[in-house]
């Protein structure tokens, strides 16, 4: 009887009976998991708007050799984006953007690398893998500027309107390539997602300061560059489907 | 208080406790920049309370030129200035005064005021935690609101006026500058006053997922959990899933707005002009937008869900009927609210096929909803029931849940909604479903958690005035609204004194208004009752309902940390009332089974 009483002492100690991380997650990376949740609705949203004015707009059904831009129909992703720096003139149909697309997926590899540094404490691994992930970081968003410039300047043929004038490169109204949503979509969605890898950089910055003078070797524990990490891997996947939307489809 | 100087027991789950310990924190800490979550909610229904009064205001301005549409208005010169014209009421100020209600009430009010108050009240004292996830990001999220709400109140001063397209603030009605007066700088103010807003939302949000996850009490599993932790659990799911596309949507807006942008806009032709832009889809920022409304309006139901079961279950001094089929029917409510948006849409020309669709759906939640009001009802049958004021308005939310409900079936028929889409009957179904439902379970929450919040009592008696002048009017002025809206009166008008079909309505009109007055008058009871108490009201025990949950076994008025000394432990469900053979006629949740032998069930033994 007395056995009975002290089982019915002690409260319940399952997976999700309280007092303990049911998801073997602390607050913070939970926090981290849901506010990236709520951030992939924001940029479905923006896809979704992209999906649908795509869809109302014409596509181009000619032979792809006499392409030309008009503002009849959305235009072919190989023909807008075929540039590359140092190679002017040449036709190379997402060459840079695959470029760019490699260097997001390289950091994302040394991301990783520093993480798991950061699983074996080794303060000096987690230099440089952060090192490494900043500079792929700031590198896409040098090529990403590169890419706008270019974009916005727009090539030598233009388009060619009804009352013969041309009209060159792209703005948030006026758009060489197509129909002005096209530019739009373009600007907003790409840049909605560099705003995102800047603050990602900004914040690779600021632990990898804290790194370097110690702060998370004196706290025991490397979590906040995990946090990061995932913040990171997030704004990589979302490139993927921002690359998949604008340039593959 | 001698709760100050504990010394807080760490276990390893709550090592983030350490700021129990800033034992002087200064009056800024302490009340204005506090991370003390009891403090945030208190701030929330400060703000709430304040917001309510504003856009009640509002709408009282607007009854006033609907009731008496030949009336002159000279005597509200003093207040409204320029607004007042030759004694009439200007009409694009009081489509103004519509956008404004409407947004204040839905947002400011209703979701900041009832979910954050009550979401941060109660969640870290009712699982058993000392404080939320992050104090901090949760004392960001109030700042943040607070911005919102100063950027939206200075827009009431623009000499444009404020946002006036309707809350729903539709393009190009509301993209563009030269559509009318308010879509200027009001327009302006209101989309990055929302933006904030939603950062606000989601940073609250965030805490209220992860506490309720991560630090629930020893024993507290998700069967235990109070009915109202699992509502502002959902609602905060909700919120942090729905309003994100609210931001996407507003973004875009800012951009058509003022970066020349197409998304929203196409074929526009203004005193003859076309403007450049092309390709944009309207429809679409309707989409998007009640992709976040509908379950908007669940965020806004839902904490009203959640404490009037508790507080129904507490004053009937009954288990609640069907404790898990109230979580599963606020998790089908959940799961549907994403899923019915275009019901808001049957009659901007889609595909009737998707709008039944849609309809079939949206149908499907009276069930859900209907399992919520059989249970409250099943609660209350032969119960031991107590009166206080608290109790009147959660049967009162009952009541007004299942008069709105009903009319919500007959909205949400595709065919029936194209004669009652955008009339006044669309407007006193919302009203009173969620509207007025939603203010008496916020009324219910504070009279019941004040002594809580406030270690004070409200008086009983001016509690009853209160509810039964609220209780009557909110029915003398929506009822009538029904048989305005199925003549055909549509929503948004200034006056309809043109159309002969209508002025056999006008008395309606004037009563409703009449109405309407008396109800927000009997809103300064409750203010006066609520201020007056705080300084003035009984002292309270610390259990003063012999509630069963958590936040009554701590301390009449809890410090920082919320429990003296260790936190409790929980091995019931918080619903043991009345329990055959105890002693008294609750057990709370922190009595072990060893202490209730004579009242234990067989499974119970067998269950430890």
């Amino acid at each position: 009887m007395s056995s009975t009483s002290t089982t019915l002492e002690k409260p319940n100690s399952g997976t999700w009976d309280g007092g303990n991380e049911p998801l073997k997650a602390s607050y913070g990376k939970l926090m981290m998991w849901f506010f990236l949740l709520s951030d992939a609705f924001t940029f479905g949203a923006f896809l979704i708007v992209y999906g649908l004015s795509r869809h109302t707009h014409l596509p181009y059904t000619g032979d792809p050799e006499a392409f030309a831009y008009s503002t009849q129909w959305w235009p072919i992703p190989e023909k807008v984006f075929n540039a590359f720096p140092g190679f002017h003139g040449v036709d190379l149909p997402l060459a840079f953007v695959a470029l760019m697309t490699m260097i997001l997926i390289l950091s994302s590899v040394t991301m990783v690398l520093a993480v798991e540094a950061g699983h074996r404490m080794d303060k000096n691994d987690v230099q440089k893998w952060l090192l490494w992930t900043i500079l792929f970081g700031a590198t896409f968003l040098g090529c990403q500027a590169w890419e706008w410039g270019h974009f916005i300047t727009g090539d030598e043929e233009g388009m060619l309107l009804a009352d013969g004038s041309r009209i060159f490169g792209a703005n948030l109204t006026v758009n060489q390539y197509g129909p002005p949503l096209f530019a739009d979509l373009f600007f907003f969605i790409t840049g909605f997602h560099g705003t995102h890898v800047f603050s990602g950089v900004v914040l690779l910055i600021m632990i990898f300061i804290n790194t370097v003078n110690g702060v998370y070797h004196k706290r025991g524990h490397y979590e906040m560059v995990e946090k990061v990490g995932l913040y990171w891997h997030f704004v990589d996947l979302v490139w993927v489907f921002v690359f998949t939307f604008f340039y593959l489809i | 208080m001698s709760s100050t100087d504990i010394h807080i027991d760490h276990d390893i789950h709550h090592a983030h406790d350490e700021h129990d310990h800033h034992l002087d924190q200064n009056f800024f800490e302490k009340y204005i920049f506090s991370q003390d979550h009891k403090t945030i909610a208190k701030q929330y229904l400060f703000s709430g309370i304040f917001w309510a009064f504003i856009g009640g205001f509002l709408s009282i301005l607007f009854r006033l030129q609907l009731g008496w549409p030949e009336a002159t208005f000279t005597f509200l010169e003093p207040i409204l200035g320029g607004w007042i014209e030759n004694g009439k009421l200007n009409p694009e100020f009081y489509l103004a005064l519509v956008t404004m209600h409407g947004t204040i009430m839905v947002f400011f009010v209703l979701t900041a005021g009832l979910s954050g108050t009550f979401s941060n009240f109660l969640i870290p004292l009712q699982v058993g935690a000392r404080d939320m996830a992050s104090g901090f990001m949760n004392m960001l999220s109030y700042w943040i609101f607070f911005l919102a709400s100063v950027i939206l109140f200075t827009s009431l001063f623009l000499e444009t006026g404020p946002a006036s397209g309707g809350w729903t603030v539709y393009p190009p009605l509301s993209a563009l500058p030269q559509a009318m007066e308010g879509s200027k700088g009001g327009m302006t103010l209101w989309l990055i006053s929302m933006a904030l807003f939603i950062v606000s939302q989601l940073l609250g949000g965030v805490n209220y997922i992860t506490t309720v996850i991560n630090l629930r009490t020893k024993g507290m599993s998700m069967t235990k959990l109070p009915l109202t932790i699992w509502a502002f659990f959902l609602t905060a799911i909700l919120g942090l899933l729905a309003f994100p596309v609210l931001f996407s949507a507003a973004l875009l807006l800012i951009f058509d707005r003022s970066f020349g942008t197409s998304f929203f806009l196409s074929d526009i032709f203004i005193a003859g002009e076309a403007l450049s832009n092309t390709g944009g889809s309207p429809i679409l920022f309707q989409h998007l937008f009640w992709f976040l409304g509908h379950p908007e309006v669940y965020i806004v139901i839902m904490p009203a869900f959640g404490i009037v079961s508790e507080v129904i279950a507490t004053n009937a001094r009954k288990p609640i009927f069907g404790y898990r089929a109230m979580i599963g029917s606020l998790i089908g409510i959940s799961l549907l609210s994403f899923v019915v948006w275009a019901h808001h849409m049957f009659v901007t020309g889609m595909n009737p096929f998707l709008g039944s669709v849609f309809m079939f759906l949206t149908l499907i939640i009276a069930v859900p909803s209907a399992v919520k009001v059989f249970n409250w009802l099943a609660t209350l049958w032969r119960g031991n029931i107590r009166f206080t004021a608290a109790m009147m308005f959660a049967v009162g939310f009952v009541s007004l849940f299942i008069s709105g409900g009903l009319t919500g079936i007959i909205l949400g028929n595709s065919a029936l909604d194209i004669q009652l889409h955008d009339t006044y009957f669309v407007v006193a179904h919302f009203h009173l479903v969620m509207g007025a439902a939603a203010f008496f379970g916020m009324f219910a929450g504070v009279y019941h958690w004040f002594p809580k919040m406030f270690g004070r009592l409200m008086d009983e008696k001016l509690g009853y005035v209160h509810f039964w002048l609220t209780f009557v009017s909110v029915y003398l002025v929506f009822m009538p609204m029904h048989y305005i809206g199925i003549a055909g009166f549509p929503r948004r008008y200034y006056a309809w004194t043109g159309f002969e079909a209508f002025s056999g309505f006008a008395d309606m009109n004037t009563f409703i208004s009449i109405s309407a007055i008396l109800g927000f008058t009997a809103q300064f009871i409750f203010l006066f009752n609520f201020v007056y108490s705080i300084i003035r009201g009984r002292k309270s025990t610390a259990n003063p309902w012999h509630s069963n949950t958590l936040e009554w076994t701590t301390p009449v008025l809890p410090g920082h940390g919320n429990w003296p000394g260790e936190i409790p432990a929980v091995y019931r469900w918080p619903y043991d009332y009345s329990k055959p053979g105890s002693v008294e006629d609750y057990i709370p949740q922190n009595i072990p089974f060893s202490q209730t032998q004579s009242s234990n069930l067989p499974q119970e033994r067998d269950f430890e």
